[in-house]
Formats: C-alpha cells, structure tokens, sequence
C-alpha cells in the first residue's frame, strides 16, 4: 500500500470525533447513517483512564453526579439514551459498593429521523457530563461536547 | 514567578516527592514536613463561612491550620472530616484549627445541609477557581495543606491518607516553635 493509501485508509478508520478532558475520553463513529422516517442509533464509546471510574447515570447516593449525555438534537429527535449496566465496585473511601463505569463503554442513543428531514450529512452536538475519581481522590465534575456526524438517506 | 505558578511549582515538587518516596511506609512518609527554612507562606485569602462571616487566612496566624480543600461529592473527602472533626475537638485549645473550603460548583445550596446534617465543628468556607488556583490550581480532592503558626505551609496531601499521619504531622507541629503563641489569632 502507498504512503497515500495508508494514510487514507487511516482517515477511514479513525474515529470522527474524539473529545478528552483530563481522565475521560469521548469517541463517536466517522459516521452513522439513518433514514427518513425511521430511527438511528448513535454510539458514544467513553474511555477512561486506567485507575479511574466515573458514577453511573444511576447513582446510590444523592450526592454523587451522575453520568449524563445529552445532545441539542434538532432536526432528529432523542428516543431514548441506553447506559451500560453499571458496575458496583467497593473502594477504600466508600462504606458500600458504588455504582461506577470504568475502562471503556458505550452509551448507545435512539433518535428518530422525522420525514421532513433533508437528506445529506449533518453533526449532531451533545454534552457529556462526568464525574470522576479514583481510589483515593476525586476531580471536579465536567462537561466535555461530544460530535457525531451522521447521514440521513 | 507569578503566585499562582510559584504554588503550582510547590504543589508538584510536594507530589513528585510523596511519588518519589512511595516504597516508604506511611509513617516514614508522614516524617517528610517540609524543612522550616524552604516552607512558603501560605497565600492569604478572604472568604465567607456559612453564617456569612468573613474568614481571613492571615486571622489564624499564630495557630496550626490544617487547610481542606473538598467537596460535597467528593466520596475521599468525607472519609477524613470525622477525623477533622475530632482534631479540631481534640486540639482546639492548644493554637489549632481546622479550616475547610468546599468547592462545590452549587455552593452552599449544596454545602450548608451537609454541614448541618454532619454536624462539622469547624469552620467552612466557600471557595472559588481563584483560591483553587492561588494554590497551585487544586484540581484532585481532598487536598490538605499543613499550615504552621508562622502561616507557612509545612505538608500537602493529595488525595485520601491516613489519619494516623495527619495526626503526626499536627503533633509536630503544635510541638515545633512558636508553642507558647497557642491561643492567639482566629478562634
């Protein structure tokens, strides 16, 4: 393969969007096609830093912040946004398991494509909202934007 | 040297040092006070508690502070406020404080009914990025300097540790000079 071809089956196969802030990592596919009137589902791959876990969407205790993935969705239209099951892990600073993601996961989100959406490539913006810790410290919650391009057919 | 870079260079030559002492135990670590003559002067601030009173860091000149920089959703953090709590009980009269900043982005809508329902005996404050910053840009929490009576900060803790060592290093340094001032500044 040339030097050319290499480099564009790399363009390829890298990820559209990846967004990093500090310990978590958000990864979208190059991009993700869906119908008029029917649905498509988009994927968020999280990545976090090994030794790091960040609360589920579903935390025990009230004072924890949740996981959150939201996007400004317009023309399409959010469905339903699916977690993973969470993980009750025990730390060192915690009397009881808490409900965490850690290493690498996916949030999968259901959007409907009305009929009166123009066929063609758009970008769809969202937000991440995370909160991260690890064994023995935590870092402040943050917001990092994730970017799907997508295809309506 | 800004301040704030002159912290930041303070803060990661304290944790390069705790990396770089990781194959001692914990009470071989909790003998690492920063020698009196390199110790800095803590940055001063001025800040509300939660009754609205103006704290001022420079009021508890004269005393041993342990400065605690945490927050509500922080799971570490809470583990160590007992132990606060029993230190400010325990040493109060002897020229001693404990002294929190919560950093809590809701301030104290999220703040004011842990304090209460914990019940915490010393004071709070509300911090801000500024003061974060100020000091060396506080990003992990806890984050816990040792303060001594000159207002000079003699530890810093990232990260939860042990009880046993913050009771170490208070020991030294209500024992270390300036003693006989217990009592004086902020109360």
């Amino acid at each position: 393969m040339t030097s050319i071809g290499y480099l564009a089956a790399l363009a390829l196969l890298a990820p559209a969007w990846a967004q990093t802030s500090g310990v978590v990592g958000a990864v979208t596919p190059p991009r993700t096609v869906g119908k008029r009137g029917g649905v498509m589902d988009a994927r968020v791959t999280v990545q976090l830093r090994n030794g790091y876990h960040v609360n589920s969407n579903t935390p025990a205790d009230d004072y924890l912040i949740p996981l959150r993935l939201t996007w400004a969705a317009a023309p399409l239209e959010v469905a339903a946004t699916t977690f993973p099951k969470p993980k009750l892990e025990k730390y060192s600073f915690s009397a009881k398991p808490v409900s965490v993601f850690t290493g690498d996961f996916d949030i999968l989100t259901r959007l409907k494509v009305p009929e009166s959406v123009m066929q063609g490539p758009g970008v769809l913006l969202g937000k991440l909202r995370y909160q991260a810790c690890n064994d023995n410290s935590c870092l402040p919650p943050k917001t990092i934007e994730v970017r799907l391009p997508y295809q309506i057919q | 040297m800004t301040s704030s870079v002159r912290w930041a260079t303070l803060v990661a030559a304290a944790v390069l040092a705790l990396a770089g002492c990781s194959s001692l135990s914990k009470s071989e670590r909790a003998r690492a006070l920063t020698a009196e003559k390199e110790r800095q002067i803590a940055p001063d601030f001025t800040l509300k508690d939660a009754t609205g009173r103006t704290v001022r860091l420079s009021d508890y000149r004269g005393k041993v502070v342990v400065l605690n920089f945490w927050a509500t959703w922080c799971g570490p953090c809470k583990i160590e406020i007992p132990w606060f709590m029993e230190f400010e009980q325990k040493h109060k009269d002897q020229g001693f404080a404990v002294l929190g900043v919560a950093m809590d982005d809701d301030g104290w809508d999220a703040v004011k009914p842990f304090l209460e329902s914990q019940r915490i005996n010393y004071r709070v404050v509300m911090g801000t990025p500024e003061i974060g910053e100020l000091y060396g840009g506080v990003e992990s929490l806890p984050t816990t300097f040792m303060i001594d009576r000159e207002g000079r900060i003699a530890q810093v803790h990232v990260g939860l540790v042990g009880k046993r060592e913050y009771q170490d290093d208070i020991d030294r340094l209500l024992g270390g000079a300036g003693a006989a001032r217990a009592g004086m500044g902020a109360n």
